[in-house]
């Protein structure tokens, strides 16, 4: 094809290219931590490591084709990092303490501890079976891709931004959580301003005497100011209700607890690998009973919500992707559970498994649907007014 | 609108009362500013107006404050919200949400507005206060002068009857503080908002005013009254109305435009006198610091750290401080272009330029807390950013934004002890620096517990311990009141005629104009202007103190250099 016709068909396909992102046509929230969450729930149904590895990746090209200049955008690689520690630790405490995994392919032997009678079922050192690595690593793997998936979801979203999808009567106290989570990045600014300031006094601004030393200016700091910013939030309405009858405020509470309560239950139903029977009703019961609660819970709220993020088709596809990609994965399991969970014993090669490796892959259509951030070296397009 | 009735406030643990017998009344729609040295309370009476103090301070305020008929005792600050808009001193601690649009939505969500009401005001205020470039950006990434008129723009959206401000313009320079000032007149003469604010550069603010109130010292009553008549009597005051009290004008003029009015006839009487010619530098050459007793590491000389900078021999260059085409990269952006300066020992110089222009990170580049990307940097013959800290201090000191940063310890002794181990000076050098330029304060108070100003001496003495020959302030004016600004002026005069080199960044064109032998104004990274502080001032709208534009075209630049031409006893 010559490059004239393509730019032909592109021009004309124009309404459905994704558009350049900006505060109206921003994706919620919501819809970005469906999609993370789906990922990571096929991530819990399987062992594979072709498989979780696919998974790493489509988060992975989705987060670097869409994702901003915001400071938070960068929690991705953090995660991984976090993914590849996880994985360590696995293999370190598989080595040391032994594993039920039966194995006959001896890597090395370490000396093992003499244990006492009543400490039977513990081991520490011994033998260590290429098995028992293995098993290991495998799950260390599940582990981190899960993580990895939540990092996704955090470049993408800011836990904050996720507020502005909370029902009102929850908005105050997700906003005390929010500031109380901005403690930690301002402890780390507040950290590197004492050491420059350590510098300039002519200290050596590494070792544990200087970590000791700007220990207790930062935490004075880090106090000072939140006390600052609730006198600020106070003073700007933060807290401010309505009046209602006492009745409506217990049934609120009731409703609102043992909805919570029933989605927790659900949601660990489905995740873990048995009890996805009574997982799905529970989760939708409690999801009925918290709304409800939430909803009268509202109305001793003041607050309204300024420009709220829409659910479009574009959020649409992006949480249905990730919700296709774990009901396959789900479905996929019931039918053939041997290739999700490559063997161990004995050892094998794990093998991809076509059918959900394809569905693994519906997981990138937010890299086509979701808009497009601006890219950051060119002039930010002119503000629609 | 806002009534003060026998108002007064003690807090727990202090010696007085802070406010005491307070009477003052606010008239709707009027603009008024309060004035008084540090520390008389300005900013205990601004909190009462909000409901702050006592709900949220402590304290015990006795008397009666109310707000558009309700009283602050029986409402809290967040029912006075739709009524009262307050900013403090420190914008970054104002900011609840991370983007600025959802800022300036915040206080109107809390409150409860309407959807579309709330998308018109946000539209409305990001234009009044020019904001719509930014409505996207997190705040964490604005400069100084963009994050307090975003306060003030989240403040402004629920549109409420009060306002009251906190020194909102002691941080910005002199372009976006006319900026932000121009739209608190603008609230004032057509929505018909109520303004109270402190603030200590009064050349900046006073013209706006129609009334004063003066806490001339701490638990007097304060003195309200037309701006003219509080100023005849006030301990602060701006350069224009001490030009006026010294050529006996009458009234006293509050804007450089009615000071030009009267101006002829002191024109005239200083046109055989030529302003004084600031004298060349020559004080002495302070002696090279002695070599740094710490040995450096196998490890260090294996890497060659430390290497260029040893070969540079510190007698051959006779400057303090030598900047080449100097280049800093953060990232993406160029902080600093090809920025070239030499400061010579004994001279003064002002870094000017708006906010974020690079005057801090050329600060920065100079003490070794940034490396340059391109250019060189030589600060006494060393790299800086390749000398240990410890030989560092030695050669150039800086005093940060914020004083209290340098300062860890818990009582003013221990502070000073460990100035002077840090600095290898003999004990009790830094607690003689303390005592000289901060005398009266007892041993055993905790910097928490000075004033700003109190906190800048004592952060300066803290640096000079270690007699470093190149002192670099950044932004050392602010939140200073006329008084301690004074002796600041007189400290580094002194430290000057010793042989200090001395590079102040600051938007005071004030103490500029007096301290300063040269100014360099920064614009996007680049000097712009580089020249004797006359030449580059007393053209520049901006930049031009209020007495070289009340004299035009004679070149006077402060008070105090016409009234030593004036033959008057200062």
């Amino acid at each position: 094809m010559t490059a004239p016709t393509g730019s032909a068909v592109l021009a004309r396909s124009r309404p459905l290219r994704a558009p350049e992102a900006n505060r109206s046509n921003a994706l919620p929230a919501g819809a970005w931590w469906l999609w993370a969450l789906g990922l990571a729930t096929a991530a819990s149904r399987t062992t594979n490591p072709l498989l979780l590895g696919l998974l790493v990746g489509v988060a992975g090209y989705v987060v670097a084709a869409r994702r901003t200049d915001v400071p938070w955008a960068r929690s991705y690689g953090t995660f991984i990092r976090i993914g590849l520690f996880v994985v360590g630790v696995r293999l370190v405490f598989s080595v040391f303490l032994g594993s039920p995994i039966p194995g006959t392919h001896t890597v090395f032997t370490l000396p093992e501890v003499p244990m006492p009678d009543w400490a039977k079922g513990v081991r520490v050192g011994g033998r260590v079976t290429a098995e028992q690595l293995l098993f290991a690593l495998y799950d260390g793997a599940k582990l981190a891709t899960l993580l990895i998936c939540v990092g996704a979801a955090n470049s993408f979203a800011n836990p904050a931004r996720l507020l502005k999808s909370l029902p009102g009567a929850l908005y105050e106290a997700g906003v005390a959580v929010v500031v109380a989570m901005t403690f930690a990045p301002n402890m780390v600014a507040d950290v590197m301003r004492l050491r420059t300031a350590r510098r300039l006094r002519g200290r050596p601004t590494r070792g544990v005497k200087a970590v000791l030393q700007i220990g207790l200016p930062v935490l004075e700091g880090a106090l000072e100011r939140s006390v600052a910013v609730a006198a600020s939030m106070d003073a700007r309405g933060y807290g401010r209700t309505a009046q209602v009858p006492p009745a409506v405020r217990h049934t609120t509470n009731v409703l609102t607890l043992g909805g919570l309560l029933g989605v927790c239950a659900g949601t660990y139903g489905l995740l873990a690998a048995q009890g996805a029977v009574y997982g799905l009703p529970l989760l939708l019961a409690g999801l009925v009973a918290a709304t409800a609660g939430l909803r009268l819970g509202g109305a001793r709220s003041v607050r309204t919500r300024y420009r709220p993020d829409r659910w479009g088709a574009r959020a649409w596809l992006v949480a249905g992707s990730g919700a296709a990609v774990a009901v396959a994965m789900i479905w996929a399991g019931s039918v053939d559970e041997a290739a999700l969970h490559p063997g161990v014993v004995p050892l094998a090669a794990p093998v991809l498994p076509l059918w959900p490796a394809a569905a693994v892959l519906i997981g990138l259509l937010p890299a086509v649907v979701a808009p497009v951030p601006p890219s950051a070296g060119a002039p930010r397009s002119k503000e629609i007014q | 609108m806002i009534r003060f009735e026998q108002v007064s406030v003690h807090y727990e643990g202090a010696a007085g009362a802070t406010l005491s017998g307070v009477d003052l009344t606010v008239p709707e729609g009027e603009l008024v500013l309060l004035v008084g040295p540090s520390g008389v309370g300005k900013s205990t009476l601004l909190g009462a107006v909000s409901g702050l103090v006592p709900h949220f301070t402590g304290g015990t305020l006795s008397g009666r404050v109310t707000v558009d008929g309700r009283d602050t005792r029986t409402h809290k600050p967040r029912e006075l919200a739709d009524l009262v808009g307050t900013v403090g001193q420190d914008p970054l601690s104002h900011f609840v949400t991370d983007t600025v649009e959802d800022e300036l939505a915040y206080g109107m969500e809390s409150l409860g507005l309407a959807p579309d009401v709330m998308r018109r005001r946000v539209e409305e205020t990001l234009d009044l206060l020019g904001l719509a470039g930014l409505r996207d950006r997190p705040i964490a990434t604005l400069s100084g002068g963009q994050q307090q008129r975003v306060a003030i723009g989240s403040v402004l959206t629920p549109h409420p009857k009060v306002l009251v401000l906190d020194e909102p313009t002691s941080a910005l320079d002199p372009a976006a503080a006319e900026e932000v000032l121009a739209v608190l007149q603008r609230l004032v003469h057509d929505l018909g908002t109520t303004v109270l604010m402190a603030e200590h550069r009064l050349e900046r603010v006073v013209q706006y005013a129609d009334q004063v109130v003066l806490l001339p010292s701490p638990g007097a009553a304060p003195v309200m009254g037309a701006p003219a008549d509080v100023m005849a009597l006030s301990p602060v005051r701006p350069p224009v109305v001490a030009l006026g009290r010294l050529a006996g004008w009458e009234p006293l003029p509050l804007s450089v435009r009615d000071a030009r009015r009267r101006a002829a006839g002191l024109r005239e009487r200083l046109a055989p006198v030529r302003p004084p010619v600031p004298e060349p530098v020559t004080a002495p050459v302070l002696p090279p610091p002695a070599p740094s007793p710490v040995r450096r590491g196998a490890l260090a000389r294996l890497l060659g750290r430390g290497a260029r900078a040893a070969d540079v021999p510190g007698s051959v260059d006779d400057a303090t401080a030598r900047v080449e085409r100097l280049g800093v990269r953060r990232g993406r952006v160029e902080a600093l272009r090809r920025v070239t300066l030499t400061v010579a020992p004994g001279e003064t110089v002002a870094l000017m330029g708006r906010n974020g222009a690079g005057k801090s990170t050329l600060l920065a580049t100079l003490v070794g807390m940034v490396e340059p990307t391109t250019g060189t940097v030589l600060v006494g013959g060393r790299t800086p950013h390749r000398t240990e800290p410890r030989d560092m201090v030695r050669r150039v000191g800086l005093v940060p934004q914020e004083p209290r940063d340098l300062l860890y310890a818990d009582t003013v002794a221990a502070e000073c002890a460990a100035a002077d181990s840090d600095a290898g000076a003999a004990p009790g050098s830094c607690r003689a620096l303390v005592s000289e330029l901060l005398p009266g304060v007892p041993d055993d108070t905790h910097p928490r517990d000075l004033s700003e100003g109190q906190r800048l001496a004592l952060a300066l003495a803290v640096v000079l311990t270690a007699r470093p020959p190149l002192l670099l302030l950044d932004e050392p004016t602010r939140g200073l009141d006329y008084a301690a600004k004074a002796r600041l002026v007189g400290v580094l005069r002194g430290l000057a005629a010793d042989g200090h080199a001395i590079v102040l960044a600051t938007h005071d064109v004030e103490l500029a104009a007096e301290l300063a032998h040269r100014v360099v104004i920064l614009a996007d990274g680049e000097t712009v202007a580089d020249g004797e502080t006359r030449e580059v001032v007393v053209s520049s709208p901006a930049f031009a103190p209020q007495t070289a534009k009340i004299l035009a075209p004679q070149e006077w630049l402060t008070v105090a250099q016409v009234r030593a031409a004036l033959g008057e006893p200062s």
